[in-house]
Parts: C-alpha cells; sequence; structure tokens
C-alpha cells in the first residue's frame, strides 16, 4: 500500500534547536540537568553552549511527503534509532527532511501487518549532517482496513 | 560515579527508579514533543484502541533512558541510540532505567540499555554506543 512511496522524499524544513522547547523537552523526560538548560553550565562546558537531549528531533518539523498520508491514530512505534555526529546545540539552526526508506507487510497473531521505515536527517548551516534518525511504525490490519476502505 | 572511565565491561550505571507515571507526565511530554497522539492523553480514545486506559509514548521512555548518560557529557557523547518497543508503559507503572557496558573498543562504549517495569517485564530495549573523546 505504501510501496510506490518508497524512495520519496520530504520538503526540507528549517528549525531552531529552540531554548524554551530545551528546556520544556528535558523537563518532559525528567532531566532538568544543567548541560542542558544553564547557560553559565553550556558556556564552561566544551561545548561553549548548552546541549539538548538526544531524544529531542521528536520536536522538529520534517515536512511533507506527497502522497504519503498515515492516520494519526491506530499507529504502533516499533523501534526508533538516532545516529549523532555531534550533540545539537541551543540556538542552532538545523534543516529537516525525510525519506521513506522502506515498506513491507508480514503477517502476524493480529493479522496482515504494515512496516514503514522512515529515515530522518537533520543538517547544520554548512550543511553538514548533525543527525539521522529512522523510525520503524507498524500499521495495525485494522487500520490499513480503513486506509483502503 | 563521575566518569565512565572506572566503568567495566560487565558493569552497570546507576539505574535510576522513576516516580509512577502519572497523568500530567504525559500531557506534559505531549506538549513538550508535540505528540497529541490521544491515546497518550485521553482514556476514551485508548479505550476505542482496545487498550484499558491511557498509555505512555514510547518515546517517553525511550527520552527518560537516555538519562543515565546526562552526566557524562563532559567527556562524550551518545553516538547511536537504538531502541525496540517492546511492551506498554501504563498509568501508574514504575519504570527502572538500566545500562550495562557490554564493550569497550577504543574510545567506543557499547551499553545494553533497557527499562523494565514493576513486574520485571523490558518496556524498551536497545543499545547505546558512547562516543568518548579523546583526552
Amino acid at each position: 500500500m505504501f510501496k510506490e512511496h518508497i524512495g520519496k522524499q520530504s520538503n526540507k524544513v528549517k528549525n531552531i534547536v529552540e531554548r524554551g522547547a530545551v528546556k520544556k523537552f528535558a523537563e518532559a523526560i525528567g532531566d532538568l540537568h544543567p548541560i542542558f538548560i544553564d547557560e553559565e553550565t553550556g558556556k564552561n562546558s566544551r561545548y561553549n553552549r548548552n546541549i539538548a537531549p538526544p531524544t529531542f528531533p521528536r520536536v522538529f518539523d520534517y515536512g511533507t511527503i506527497e502522497g504519503l498520508n498515515l492516520p494519526n491514530k491506530g499507529l504502533i512505534h516499533g523501534e526508533q534509532t538516532y545516529h549523532y555526529e555531534r550533540p545539537l546545540l541551543v540556538g542552532e539552526e538545523i534543516t529537516c527532511y525525510s525519506v521513506i526508506k522502506n515498506y513491507f507487510e508480514k503477517k502476524g497473531t493480529q493479522g496482515e501487518m504494515g512496516f514503514l521505515v522512515l529515515e530522518s536527517f537533520g543538517e547544520d548551516e554548512s550543511g553538514k549532517i548533525v543527525f539521522s534518525s529512522t523510525q520503524t511504525v507498524i500499521i495495525t490490519e485494522a487500520v490499513r482496513k480503513v486506509l483502503i476502505g | 560515579m563521575s566518569s565512565l572511565a572506572e566503568l567495566k565491561v560487565g558493569e552497570s550505571i546507576k539505574e535510576i527508579q522513576l516516580d509512577p507515571v502519572d497523568r500530567i507526565t504525559l500531557i506534559k511530554y505531549a506538549g513538550a514533543s508535540g505528540d497529541y497522539n490521544p491515546i497518550h492523553t485521553i482514556d476514551e480514545e485508548a479505550k476505542k484502541v482496545g487498550l484499558p486506559g491511557i498509555i505512555a509514548h514510547g518515546m517517553w521512555t525511550m527520552g527518560n533512558l537516555s538519562k543515565l548518560f546526562t552526566d557524562f557529557y563532559g567527556e562524550g557523547f551518545i553516538q547511536d541510540y537504538t531502541i525496540r518497543f517492546k511492551g506498554m508503559v501504563f498509568l501508574n507503572d514504575v519504570v527502572t532505567l538500566q545500562a550495562e557496558l557490554a564493550e569497550e573498543n577504543e574510545n567506543i562504549l557499547r551499553f545494553n540499555v533497557r527499562a523494565v517495569n514493576q513486574n520485571g517485564n523490558e518496556v524498551i530495549k536497545g543499545d547505546v554506543l558512547y562516543h568518548r573523546y579523546a583526552s
């Protein structure tokens, strides 16, 4: 059902690693460490800035992939990976986009399941990749029926 | 422990036991992450998809797990973080975060990481490659 979308890429979107958003995120995962939120600690660190937690890219806008209409209900997050070249710095601009890496189907105990693999990227202001992430979304049979019907 | 350098293969970072999961925590994560899937915040919506009640975002648990490494950002960073979501986290669950050093290869430390619930069941599991800066 999503096979024809493999290889499609979203438009690139500029995001800021915004100080307030980092603080709110750190608080939401119970990790209010000074390296994320205290300016002095950031300045005195090897990064000379505050940094963002490794799962912070969840916050970014990755643009839209034309033709990919995922429901917002009934999806299961199967796997998630992040790869970093360096930590994200508070205040920097990151350009984000996603690519549909793969789609396959498997028969499970709950019927036919779809597996959608999305790869996402974040580039710094010089166009260098800072992080990439891969997300496997499981689309259950119930949801697939709705999508087809 | 102030440094990961003291840790030997087979040893663990001090584990963290989280407070019982409550509703406001998940509402906060929804707001902070932008993930407003209602199965994490609204009972009726969770029940509609066959769940007994709201469940935590998998990414909330993954976000929490990484804090085992936050104290060590001075000497390195999380280069790779891989997680498989294995079980659901319900309201009032008590989640414990664990990381064991599995391998050490020059400047890369590989940790087996997991979060378990109060019954000892894994809710997420994976590994962290921690990149230590050359001193």
